[in-house]
């Protein structure tokens, strides 16, 4: 096989297409945003005809030529795509040859929108993110690598080789090299975006980076959430001293700095004495608490109906509790191994613990302060008045109510946790060190940085788009929901 | 105001005494000190000879105990060793434990000896910080001006096409982590592979002379991360100034847009984010630790790194001090700021 070029036989033709319209896009933006600084702001302007104008002047022009070359823009860009997934291997270039591995994540895509755009009007929230552009690019930024990891981890459909595998010759190799005597070992041909300074793939270690993102970050985020509302909303519920405690231990955790409290958490030592098993303990409870005090509120006027679903819920959420934070070989070790249904790497875990711990202390302030102003509403005062207790109201009158901006956070938030990630791995803290997370290969590419910088760039750009996405879902989800 | 004050300064007191606690109990877990002793005296020192090292150190005392004297408050401890030599912990090296001061804590200035660079802590932690201090300067007078001219610039026509852009290009800095942009931007402005090479790719000269070759990249990469925030922040207070009740009255009036903006809406829309830019500096302190080791620069962020991976503890404990202090000084400045900027709390 020979090496591949970026865009193959395609970018003969379509690399002159696509500069071209890029600069005029660019162009176009510029003199816009000049325009809009100086010409004045025409929403509706009445012509000598009687007529009516939307949108007047050259600036209107101009807003209607930038929509333009931002649509020529977009069909440039698919055309590649679509030329990648259709064209025969090799063909369209090592861009070409990424997108034809992608299929699987293309049609999940298309599908995920189609069905999403037609029923968007039966599905609340989350159709409603339908009609704000920004939230619609940010859904398909976050999906798009939710995809990846999902056909990347559990049915292997993307990454190209073995992440962790080696093949000498190919050390820190540009993209596009071919991997020698590919056909006879039953490799794939090439090496998409080179090798890295271990002669791994780059490309692979990329998919791969994202299973590992995707499982940590949003579970992490949803544990702080657990955590910040079982504490956040009693306090801004009830106020007074457990307000003042519970505030204070928060901006305790949130005036350390966090790679202080990492280094000092994460470190061989500190879990050889278990703290963070301990802590792993503490923190992982609240989702039982929450449940518990959320269903039992709900039931307890029913003893009939409380008692089977609280011995369900609560029974399946102990013992996977229980399995979470039994290990084998540190301090807490509670279930026998018969009943210990998964151990998670003890790494994975302190990592987890961290964030969770870092994460939660801002949870609470959003939830406190969220509750503290929700507390004066009416609907509280007349399930006071009919005698509801004061869980009930909590959970089931308050918390229902916070839900706009608490969404809103928890997309923010699973961004700020893959940045948390991310730092994690860029000073080789906790996980692995051959882990293919993207902080740890950021962390080992940038050794050599000043002579390759092929390693480094993949696993960079796919955390900025993926936390991009979140924050734009988070725009249009807020955009969205501000409306009504 | 007076009462005000006071009260923040001794919560301020109260929680810079807990963190600092939290730290010194982490660093003096038991395989700490192990490690610290084996690093020490020899590393194959078998397990009892360990514990008598220790105690001979004063390190097996309770942990409340070290804390009061390390803090300055409790006398310093004196040990008849076990073999034979009595040690105490304000002796100077070769001074006789009898004449030692009683007090030698970091309240008395004596911040102990770091184990790495086999000097006082006292004399890197402030080497160190003057050269942060630098780098925090010069990302503040990048920062701190970019990020309010985009603020109010998106914020005055809310939902115009400027608005939009510039909002955009605030969330795609905030997307951007530290690590993220400095690695693109050593990668797109010093390597031969995109063939700018603008700037240098290390700040490690910066540290005996800054140039704009040098010290782009680092300032650059932090205050991007940081631009953002502070953006949004100040778009969303100008925005709610421009629909205030005075400014409806202003245009009415006749008053033109550009001097509504300067004279009437900026100067109420720039109390919020000046909170808001005070409580950047925990962030700024992070983005500080991994600048430093990306570009090589070694300021107090790489002296945080290079103790906590060495097991220094005097340095870590020294180092965690003063980035405490330095959170909890910016958030009681903000409050007090908060209180003096704003009319309508400084009157009533």
């Amino acid at each position: 096989m020979d090496q591949l070029t970026w865009t193959g036989s395609l970018g003969t033709w379509l690399d002159p297409v696509l500069g071209i319209v890029a600069a005029v896009f660019g162009v176009l933006v510029l003199t816009q945003l000049v325009l809009s600084l100086f010409a004045p702001a025409v929403t509706l302007q009445s012509n000598a005809d009687g007529s009516l104008m939307a949108r007047g002047g050259p600036l209107g022009l101009v807003e209607t030529l930038v929509g333009f070359a931002l649509w020529g823009l977009i069909g440039v860009i698919l055309v590649y795509i679509i030329g990648g997934v259709l064209l025969p291997y090799g063909d369209a270039g090592i861009i070409g040859a990424i997108s034809k591995r992608f299929t699987p994540v293309w049609v999940a895509l298309v599908v995920t929108f189609v069905v999403s755009v037609r029923f968007k009007r039966r599905l609340g929230l989350y159709g409603k993110l339908f009609d704000s552009t920004v939230g619609m690019i940010g859904f398909g930024l976050v999906m798009f690598w939710v995809f990846t990891a999902f056909f990347g981890g559990l049915f292997d459909l993307i990454a190209t080789h073995d992440s962790f595998a080696q093949i000498s010759s190919l050390k820190n190799k540009l993209p596009g090299i071919p991997v020698p005597d590919a056909a006879e070992k039953g490799l794939f041909p090439h090496y998409l975006l080179g090798g890295d300074n271990l002669a791994r793939d780059n490309f692979s270690r990329m998919v791969d980076g994202a299973w590992i993102v995707i499982r940590i970050a949003p579970l992490a985020t949803l544990f702080a959430f657990m955590v910040g509302i079982t504490l956040g909303v009693p306090a801004g519920y009830y106020g007074g001293a457990l307000d003042t405690v519970l505030s204070f231990l928060a901006n305790l955790i949130l005036a350390f700095p966090v790679i202080l409290l990492f280094y000092l958490l994460v470190t061989p030592e500190i879990v050889d004495t278990g703290i963070p098993s301990y802590m792993a303990a503490f923190l992982f409870i609240f989702p039982i608490v929450f449940f518990a005090v959320l269903l039992n509120s709900r039931y307890h006027t029913q003893p009939s109906k409380r008692a089977p679903i609280l011995l369900i819920v609560l029974g399946t959420m102990t013992l996977l509790y229980l399995s979470l934070i039994s290990q084998p070989g540190t301090k807490v070790v509670l279930l026998p191994d018969w009943l210990d249904l998964y151990n998670v790497p003890s790494g994975i875990l302190v990592v987890f613990v961290s964030v969770v711990f870092v994460n939660a202390p801002t949870v609470f302030r959003i939830v406190r302060g969220l509750a503290l102003d929700l507390r004066t509403r009416d609907y509280v005062a007349a399930a006071q008045t009919r005698g509801e207790g004061p869980w009930y109201i909590m959970l089931w009158e308050i918390l229902p109510n916070a839900r706009g901006p608490l969404i809103v956070d928890f997309c923010l938030r699973i961004g700020y946790t893959t940045i948390l990630l991310g730092t994690l791995g860029f000073f080789g803290l906790g996980l692995p060190p051959e882990s293919p997370d993207w902080g740890s290969t950021i962390n080992e590419g940038r050794k050599l940085l000043q002579i390759y910088i092929h390693p480094v760039l993949p696993p960079a750009i796919a955390l900025l788009t993926l936390v991009l996405g979140l924050n734009l879902l988070a725009d249009g989800l807020r955009e969205e929901s501000l409306k009504d | 105001m007076g009462l005000f004050i006071l009260r923040r300064l001794g919560m301020m007191i109260l929680t810079a005494l807990c963190l600092t606690f939290i730290v010194f109990f982490l660093t003096n877990l038991g395989p700490n000190l192990e490690k610290l002793a084996k690093s020490e005296a020899s590393v194959r020192m078998p397990d009892d000879q360990v514990i008598t090292w220790l105690d001979n150190r004063g390190f097996n005392q309770n942990v409340f105990v070290k804390y009061g004297e390390w803090l300055g408050v409790l006398p310093g401890y004196v040990i008849e060793g076990t073999d034979g030599i009595a040690r105490a912990r304000c002796a100077q090296p070769g001074q006789d434990p009898a004449d030692a001061v009683r007090f030698c804590g970091i309240l008395q200035g004596d911040w102990g000896t770091s184990s790495v660079f086999k000097s006082d802590v006292l004399s890197i932690v402030s080497t160190r910080l003057g050269l942060t201090g630098w780098l925090m300067l010069s990302v503040m007078l990048v920062m701190v001006p970019t990020a309010l001219v985009i603020g109010v610039m998106a914020g005055m026509r809310e939902g115009s096409k400027l608005d939009r852009s510039l909002s955009t290009v605030s969330i795609v800095t905030t997307a951007t982590p530290e690590y993220v942009s400095g690695v693109i931007f050593i990668a797109v402005f010093t390597t031969t592979a995109v063939g700018l090479k603008w700037f240098n790719g290390s700040a490690r000269s910066a540290m005996d002379d800054i140039t704009f070759q040098n010290f782009t990249l680092p300032v650059l990469t932090i205050a991007l991360y940081g631009i953002g925030y502070i953006a949004r922040m100040t778009r969303a207070s100008m925005t709610e100034v421009m629909t205030s009740q005075y400014i409806r009255t202003a245009r009415l009036k006749g008053v033109s847009f550009r001097k509504i903006v300067i004279n009437h809406a900026l100067r109420n829309a720039l109390i919020a984010p000046f909170t808001v830019i005070m409580l950047q500096f925990p962030w700024l302190l992070n983005g500080v630790v991994i600048v430093e080791e990306l570009f090589q620069y070694k300021g107090f962020g790489s002296a945080l790194v290079e103790a906590a991976s060495n097991n220094d503890i005097e340095l870590l404990l020294g180092i965690s001090v003063v980035s405490v202090f330095i959170v909890l000084f910016t958030q009681l400045l903000s409050d007090i700021g908060y209180v003096f900027l704003n009319p309508r709390i400084r009157i009533s």
